[in-house]
């Protein structure tokens, strides 16, 4: 964060023109980019008020917009749940000491990892739309898809979270009495999921985004109501701009929470690091390395 | 097991697969040009540069790569008439590639700044001292350095850009996997576990030795300290 003091002095006469310089040119840079936007769209007939007024309208909101949002939110939500409660079962699978259980658990993340959500989507889909298993396949295939691949990476980051541990936690439990298993339970896997909340919930925002891919198979989330409410308005661009600007004001809030949980446990999880001193290492103000990969926000699957 | 083998016969399952890999190649340039781009202006000293990269990562990293897929093809081709070539399936194609490096390149952005924090402090000052202004000292001191300590990150990047390529199917992009595996279980519904495994084990291969073979070059190259 503090690295951009690190890579310039504190700048003399000569350099605080330079940056005016550099500043003016970044200045006109942006103007240029938005003139040129507003150009090009006016000139394609973008601009024009009945393309914009819709979204005036109540029903636009009442029939598309929200019924689209409030089906996104539901895949989400209920895919949160389902995704932890799955990534707890294979995150304890994969500490177990049972071997072929740990082995099994593994198989299972890793191959889920590395399938992409898109194919799992369209897999169930098919196969539960052919055989009237359920009421509505898309929607019970964009939850099982984004639960099988959330599960997995929050079983990952669960693992990572009890591995980063100090190991006298797991040794007090044992000294205690406890099975490895209560010692996980109790012990362990409620401290790894408190400092691993911050990419958690940057995981919330993974399953938001790709619960949109929910619009490839046609569940009536917020993108195939925008693009509905955009083709019977002729107005698609705006309503597809204005899907985006929702996806990003809530993932962006996600995101905000996120940065701020980190900061707020960073206190709590620094009981390791207490021996290695920054030997001159990274940034001035040194925040211990595994708590940059959690600041880093959303990742891209 | 006769009947599995025919669909190879029908379907061309491989050129499904090599579409992908060719989207997430031109794909991975663009981005990985575009990132080192965004990063360098987010680390320079001039605020407006910095602003400009901040907001791009901000806006791109929390949109769904759907919808920048599905503009690209909705808005941009179907609206605007935009068009980066004669043919119509390469266009297709095209956009695809430039939905897929626009949203990565957040992430790639984001991956530099991190290696860019493995670099340390001492380095810079060095680079200051002996007299090296913001851009020689990021080309010739800090860059090098941050892309070695970025490896790991990139590496991920990289793998989600070749799983993500299949989301192509929402810009019109046929020819590849999930497009193919979609048709596939349509017409033979007698076969659908087994094409999905097919689809599924085929990503695995792809993604695991990319894995490994990135943590291996993260370990290797890593800058001695």
């Amino acid at each position: 964060m503090s690295v951009q003091q690190v890579l310039f002095d504190a700048p003399g006469p000569k350099a605080r023109r330079n940056i005016l310089v550099g500043n003016i040119i970044g200045v006109l840079l942006i103007a240029a980019i938005l003139t040129y936007l507003v150009i090009a769209l006016g000139d394609k007939g973008q601009l024009t008020a009945a393309k914009w007024t819709p979204f005036l309208e109540s029903r636009s909101w009442e029939f598309f917009i929200l019924p689209g949002l409030l089906n996104t939110l539901k895949a989400a939500a209920i895919a949160v749940v389902t995704s932890i409660a799955v990534g707890l079962l294979l995150g304890i699978g994969r500490l177990s000491h049972l071997a072929p259980l740990r082995w099994l658990a593994g198989l299972i993340v890793e191959f889920f990892r590395a399938v992409p959500v898109l194919l799992m989507m369209i897999f169930f889909w098919l196969a539960l739309g052919r055989n009237n298993l359920v009421d509505d396949p898309t929607f019970v295939a964009v939850i099982l898809a984004l639960t099988l691949y959330n599960g997995s990476v929050i079983a990952e980051l669960i693992r990572s979270g009890v591995q980063g541990l100090p190991k006298g936690q797991r040794e007090a439990g044992m000294a205690i009495g406890m099975t490895p298993i209560q010692s996980l339970r109790s012990i362990e896997v409620p401290q790894a999921l408190i400092a691993m909340l911050p990419a958690l919930v940057s995981q919330f925002v993974v399953i938001l985004k790709d619960s949109a891919l929910g619009y490839i198979i046609g569940y009536a989330e917020l993108l195939q109501n925008a693009r509905r409410l955009g083709v019977g308005e002729g107005n698609l661009i705006q309503s597809l701009l204005i899907a985006a600007l929702v996806f990003i004001l809530i993932n962006f809030a996600l995101s905000t929470l996120a940065t701020r949980l980190s900061a707020l446990l960073s206190f709590r999880t620094r009981a390791t690091p207490r021996k290695q001193q920054p030997t001159g290492a990274a940034a001035p103000a040194p925040s211990p390395p595994q708590r940059d990969a959690a600041e880093e926000g959303p990742s891209p699957v | 097991m006769e009947n599995y083998l025919s669909l190879f016969e029908t379907y061309n399952v491989p050129a499904a697969f090599w579409v992908n890999i060719q989207l997430t190649f031109w794909a991975a340039i663009w981005a990985l040009a575009l990132g080192t781009l965004l990063a360098l202006m987010r680390i320079s000293p001039i605020a407006s540069l910095q602003w400009i990269g901040a907001s791009y990562v901000n806006i791109f990293r929390n949109t769904p790569l759907t919808i920048i897929i599905a503009f690209g093809v909705l808005g941009l081709f179907g609206q605007l008439q935009v068009s980066l070539t004669e043919d119509f399936n390469l266009n297709f194609f095209r956009l695809a590639i430039l939905g897929l490096s626009v949203y990565h390149a957040a992430f790639v952005c984001e991956a530099i700044r991190s290696g860019v924090n493995t670099v340390p402090l001492g380095q810079a000052e060095a680079a200051r001292a002996i007299g090296l202004s913001f851009l020689p000292a990021a080309r010739l001191v800090i860059l090098p350095q941050a892309f070695r300590g970025a490896i790991a990150p990139l590496g991920n990047v990289l793998i989600a850009l070749i799983k993500n390529s299949t989301v192509a199917a929402a810009g019109s992009v046929a020819a590849e996997s999930a497009s193919l595996m979609k048709t596939m279980i349509e017409f033979r519904g007698d076969l659908v576990i087994p094409i999905f495994l097919t689809f599924a084990v085929g990503f695995v291969i792809i993604v695991i030795p990319v894995g490994l073979l990135t943590t291996w070059a993260s370990r290797k190259l890593a800058v001695a300290r």
